[in-house]
């Protein structure tokens, strides 16, 4: 089970460790291991339904493995109260594949949201935050708007301002990219990288879309059948002998992958 | 094997449902306990779920207070008994319909409406936004849903009470001719303050059943639009069955 503490000595911010996780009889994470390095881009890929978005879900405290332990900061989240996992998670940001921004709020009142509830800051301070965020993504004339009237690339950084209003030490990308055009694609993945230039961060990304992923990634790891079964730098990833990881980014049919 | 198979998963799941029901009330009364009641979100929600009610229950009171008018005034008529209509719509309405039949009209518009609107919240991932946040559902959806209705179901329920009565008052005027005094008069010496106050508490219960059946159905969806189908339904059927129980209860303690 390779982790990310055989290819590189980086210091970790979190970490899964012999996770196993079902639902009802479907198996969908089985002893799986994976390292978050603080300070790095980490995307996971790996087939569709493979179980990816379980471990931001997992990484974030959502859900709770049925076996293993999941590590933020040192601490197992797994053996927390709910109240406790609340405090972690303010560190902890994650951006939903279709934003999941509230419908009846507008746009700076979802991105204001997690700072009216968790901070004393005066209603000043907040509007400054949120518009601050908004323009880290390019989106300060949707403050008013309410997310019905947004595009799907507009929802997707709304709601990328929302995770990264807090400031959080580590952000979720939950497949930011999937069934945007290219130029968006672009944008988003630019905006990503900028991101954590500006908070100085860790993300860890979900993406099925390649040359975004090999233009943000410092660590690539592979999902296959409920275990990580490679976890290497982009560069390596991209160059790896291991057969299922070369089919995959071929996107051949032929090969180890079932279809 | 089959049958005691499909009875030990109805027991399991009866279970199951309970728990989930009472362990959200304790969490948001809890919440409510401890003053963590969201003041703006709680004013809206009053209006949502109680201010635009109130045309239904009219309506239904209305009808419902000339519907036992019209009954009862002929029976009195026909045996000379006509002082006494007033009392018996009054009776009815305060103890009984009033707080019952208002509950089950807010529970048609109310517990529906919020099945759906957290059911679609479930399958567009905003609940689980909000636990991403750090931001306990219960108390940024429940609580203020539960503290608007817990104010405006017995408000309503007032406003069904003299609705109902002075419905029936009308009626009795118009088709027995039974004088406006006579019947307040009776209304008076069959009603006293206690009855009110009892009915009211009756409201309060309900407004609890309504509020918590429709967020557990709406929390616990799964499965996209269908599962909101049957969230809204399951929620409808199951608060009007609980309610129309537990007045059988709340009265028999009451009033028996």
């Amino acid at each position: 089970m390779p982790t990310v503490s055989e290819s590189s000595n980086g210091r970790l911010i979190a970490r899964m460790e012999n996770v196993t996780l079902s639902f009802g009889e479907r198996v969908v994470l089985k002893d799986c291991s994976l390292d978050i390095v603080e300070g790095a881009i980490t995307c996971i890929i790996g087939l569709s339904g493979a179980g990816k978005s379980t471990i931001l879900r997992l990484l974030d405290g959502l859900l709770l493995p049925n076996d293993g332990h999941v590590y933020v900061r040192g601490e197992d989240i797994c053996h927390m109260t709910e109240e406790q996992r609340n405090v972690v998670r303010q560190k902890i940001s994650l951006s939903f594949q279709f934003s999941a921004l509230l419908d009846s709020l507008t746009v700076g009142e979802n991105v204001a949201l997690p700072l009216r509830e968790h901070t004393r800051l005066s209603e000043a301070e907040i509007r400054r935050a949120v518009m601050d965020s908004l323009d880290s993504v390019g989106l300060t004339q949707a403050y008013d708007n309410l997310p019905a009237e947004l595009s799907g690339g507009m929802l997707k950084r709304a709601g990328f301002a929302r995770a990264i209003v807090t400031r959080p030490e580590l952000v979720l990308y939950d497949e930011p990219t999937t069934g945007l055009d290219p130029i968006v694609t672009n944008l988003i993945t630019d905006t990503i990288l900028r991101l954590r230039e500006k908070l100085r961060g860790t993300a860890v990304v979900i993406s099925h879309d390649l040359p975004s992923i090999f233009a943000m990634a410092d660590y690539v790891a592979m999902l296959f059948e409920g275990a990580i079964i490679a976890y290497d730098t982009a560069d390596r990833i991209r160059n790896s002998h291991n057969p299922i990881v070369a089919q995959f980014l071929e996107g051949s049919e032929f090969g180890p992958i079932p279809i | 094997m089959r049958l005691l198979d499909r009875f030990g998963r109805a027991t399991t799941d009866f279970f199951e449902y309970a728990g989930g029901v009472t362990l959200l009330s304790g969490e948001s009364l809890g919440f409510m306990a401890r003053l963590r009641i969201r003041a703006g979100e709680t004013v809206s929600q009053c209006a949502i779920l109680g201010v635009q009610s109130i045309v239904i229950v009219i309506l239904t009171a209305l009808f419902t207070g000339m519907v036992i008018s019209l009954e009862s005034a002929q029976q009195a008529v026909a045996y000379g008994f006509s002082g006494f209509v007033g009392g018996a719509v009054a009776y009815g309405t305060v103890r009984e319909l009033g707080p019952m039949l208002t509950a089950v009209v807010v529970a048609g518009r109310v517990a529906s409406a919020i099945a759906a609107e957290l059911g679609s919240m479930v399958v567009t991932e905003q609940i689980e936004a909000l636990r991403s946040m750090g931001l306990q559902p219960a108390r940024f959806l429940v609580v203020p849903r539960l503290t608007a209705l817990l104010l405006m179901l017995p408000l309503l329920t007032i406003f069904a009470d003299v609705v109902s009565i002075v419905g029936g008052m009308w009626v009795a005027q118009a088709y027995a001719h039974i004088p406006y005094a006579t019947f307040l008069s009776s209304v008076r010496q069959t009603i006293d303050f206690p009855d009110v106050v009892k009915g009211l508490l009756k409201s309060f219960v309900f407004a609890t059943i309504i509020v918590m059946v429709g967020a557990y159905q709406g929390l616990s969806t799964r499965g996209g639009a269908a599962g909101v189908g049957q969230a809204v339904t399951g929620a409808v059927v199951l608060a009007i069955i609980l309610i129309f129980a537990s007045n059988f209860v709340l009265s028999f303690l009451l009033f028996g």
